[in-house]
């Protein structure tokens, strides 16, 4: 795991979701849950993670597996970075 | 006819049939109707009573709709509360009610301790999930899965009740800052679903997905007609992942999906086209009129779909709808009034007028039957109608009706905003906002948004020397306040616009606090 990718995504969802009051978020908590994410929260989440990581995430990846905990999105950002990589090499 | 014989018509004429499917797991009518009997004999051992209040704090569970119709069944009054409710209000809402039982789930189990003490006549409190252990203060605890188990006799109990009883209480927010609970009765809301399952031609193979919270009536509503017409409700918790609810959408055939303005601006920017949504008939749309662009986006996209329009309140559930036929039409017009229902609109001196610009008038069998105890907010909103007795609902809304009858929303006559189609007071929001020792003034106003309605926008001066940021203000509100009463944006001034008494000039702050 790239606790870098780990990290920007913990401190963009405490920062935008969370009000900056996320020191008891943990890394596999559900943010459908845990109240944290609504679907406009899931569209600013997707804008950051495009616009940080240069990934590109289509409508099929809007799904919980991928983007309903900080470990979650950072496993989908690693796996969409691995595919760029793929295709540009 | 009783709400509770929605379910259980439903579970003697088709046993077998889907009747829920939420959170992973199929129920049948019967299945949900024998969970219902048990917790309401569970209920009724634990002291809940005919007529008692019973709050029911959950996401959108299958815990959730069995809960409401065990409440029903034990001849009580449920109440849905959003479960995003804090401390305070929840604690509020049980106190203003002298709720007997609170029902919610593991999730909340610090909430449950917190308010043990400061809520006397909650006695019995019921909890969902894994964890069940509350420290309850010499409350009645039980857990929900004892409550439904195979060991409780899951015949239907003895339920004096009648038509004319309270079947609901929906607290919606005042103009004082104070939450009102607005009174339903069995009557109300049966006749508020039989209007709007006959005009949405609702048949017992629609197959209904929602996706909106059960605490707001329009989702709750979605539960109460489908088991009304024996059909199938697909239960989401929110609209958060919008692919994985299409796909829901797609493999269960779903014939029928209610939206908000949210919700079908995130429609739009999904590609429709690879989902086969060749099941759905027809799509509502309530609490903030859709924007008209959306519309004809969506009339484009999805043309062989039903698109509804529709205005409501709580007080009367839902007032007008637009035929699809006349969307293309008149896109901008709510509608006008639903089956079995009259609506019209008055002056400032309460004369009907034949069109023009007033204030919406109800008439019918789904007007409350008022705020609970309290006697002259009812009396301003619930007027004498035509026969002795009657009451009429004046609804604080107006309209423009057009010469056909078709409306048109303007405003509000109050301060209240509706965001979302919920009401938000500006005063509890201010009050909120205050106990930050660093405000000196607070107001808080609606301003137009294309999606939610209105947004909430919060407008501040600070003390002098203190320092606040905007994010410090958000946390503090989101802390205190349900989600969607928490502002979209706030504005620090450094003076606020006065009245010649001295009082914040509300007025002029809303013409210079837009956008």
């Amino acid at each position: 795991m790239d606790f870098s990718v780990n990290d920007d995504v913990r401190a963009f969802v405490i920062q935008n979701f969370m009000f900056g009051q996320g020191a008891q978020l943990t890394d596999d908590e559900s943010f459908l849950e845990a109240g944290i994410i609504d679907s406009t929260g899931v569209l600013e989440l997707v804008g950051f993670l495009e616009t940080k990581f240069g990934i590109v995430v289509a409508d099929d990846d809007l799904v919980p597996a991928n983007l309903d905990s900080v470990v979650r999105v950072a496993r989908f950002v690693e796996r969409k970075m691995k595919e760029r990589s793929r295709i540009a090499g | 006819m009783q709400v509770e014989q929605f379910l259980e018509e439903s579970a003697r004429r088709s046993p077998d049939k889907t009747a829920l499917v939420c959170g992973g797991r199929r129920m049948t009518y019967a299945e949900i109707d024998t969970e219902a009997n048990r917790m309401a004999r569970g209920l009724i051992r634990a002291g809940v009573r005919r007529g008692d209040r019973v709050a029911i704090c959950l996401e959108n569970s299958t815990e959730a709709v069995v809960s409401i119709f065990a409440t029903l069944k034990a001849g009580a009054v449920f109440m849905v509360v959003n479960p995003t409710t804090k401390a305070d209000k929840l604690a509020f809402i049980a106190n203003n009610s002298r709720a007997t039982a609170l029902v919610t789930d593991s999730r909340h189990r610090t909430v449950v301790n917190e308010i043990a003490d400061c809520t006397p006549h909650t006695s019995v409190v019921v909890i969902a999930g894994r964890e069940t252990e509350v420290n309850a203060n010499g409350k009645h605890s039980l857990a929900f899965g004892d409550l439904i188990g195979p060991g409780e006799d899951g015949s239907k109990p003895a339920n004096p009740s009648i038509d004319i009883d309270l079947a609901a209480l929906i607290y919606t927010s005042g103009s004082t800052g104070t939450p009102k609970g607005v009174m339903l009765t069995h009557l109300n809301v049966v006749s508020a679903a039989t209007s709007i399952t006959t005009y949405l031609d609702s048949r017992a193979d629609d197959v209904v997905l929602n996706v909106l919270p059960l605490s707001f009536d329009y989702g709750l509503y979605q539960v109460l007609m489908t088991f009304k017409v024996g059909a199938t409700l697909i239960l989401e918790r929110s609209f958060t992942y919008p692919h994985a609810v299409l796909e829901t959408l797609v493999a269960e055939r779903a014939t029928g999906f209610p939206i908000v303005p949210t919700i079908s601006a995130l429609l739009l920017q999904i590609d429709l086209g690879k989902y086969d949504l060749t099941s759905l008939r027809y799509i509502t749309n309530t609490a903030a009129a859709l924007p008209t662009t959306h519309i004809v986006e969506l009339r484009a996209r999805l043309p062989r779909v039903s698109l509804f329009s529709m205005y409501g309140l709580t007080e009367c559930k839902r007032v007008s709808y637009l035929p699809p036929d006349q969307i293309d039409i008149r896109p901008a017009s709510v509608g006008r009034g639903m089956p079995n229902e009259e609506v019209y609109i008055v002056d400032d001196q309460g004369n009907r007028l034949p069109s023009g610009v007033g204030e919406l008038v109800i008439r019918g069998a789904n007007v409350m039957k008022g705020y609970w105890e309290l006697p002259e907010e009812t009396a301003r909103r619930l007027r004498p109608g035509p026969l002795p007795g009657e009451k009429v609902l004046y609804s604080g809304d107006v309209f423009r009706m057009d010469e056909e009858g078709y409306l048109y929303f303007v405003g509000r006559k109050d301060d209240i905003i509706k965001s979302r189609g919920e009401k938000v007071s500006p005063r509890e929001v201010e009050n909120v906002l205050y106990e930050l020792s660093a405000v000196a003034e607070a107001a808080v106003v609606g301003v137009a948004d294309d999606v939610l309605g209105q947004a909430v926008k919060a407008v501040i001066t600070l003390r002098d020397g203190a320092s606040l940021s905007e994010q410090d203000v958000l946390r503090h509100c989101s802390q205190r306040l349900e989600n969607f009463m928490v502002p979209k944006v706030v504005e620090f001034r450094t003076t606020m616009p006065k009245t010649s008494t001295g009082k914040i000039d509300k007025k002029t702050l809303h013409m210079t606090a837009a956008g």
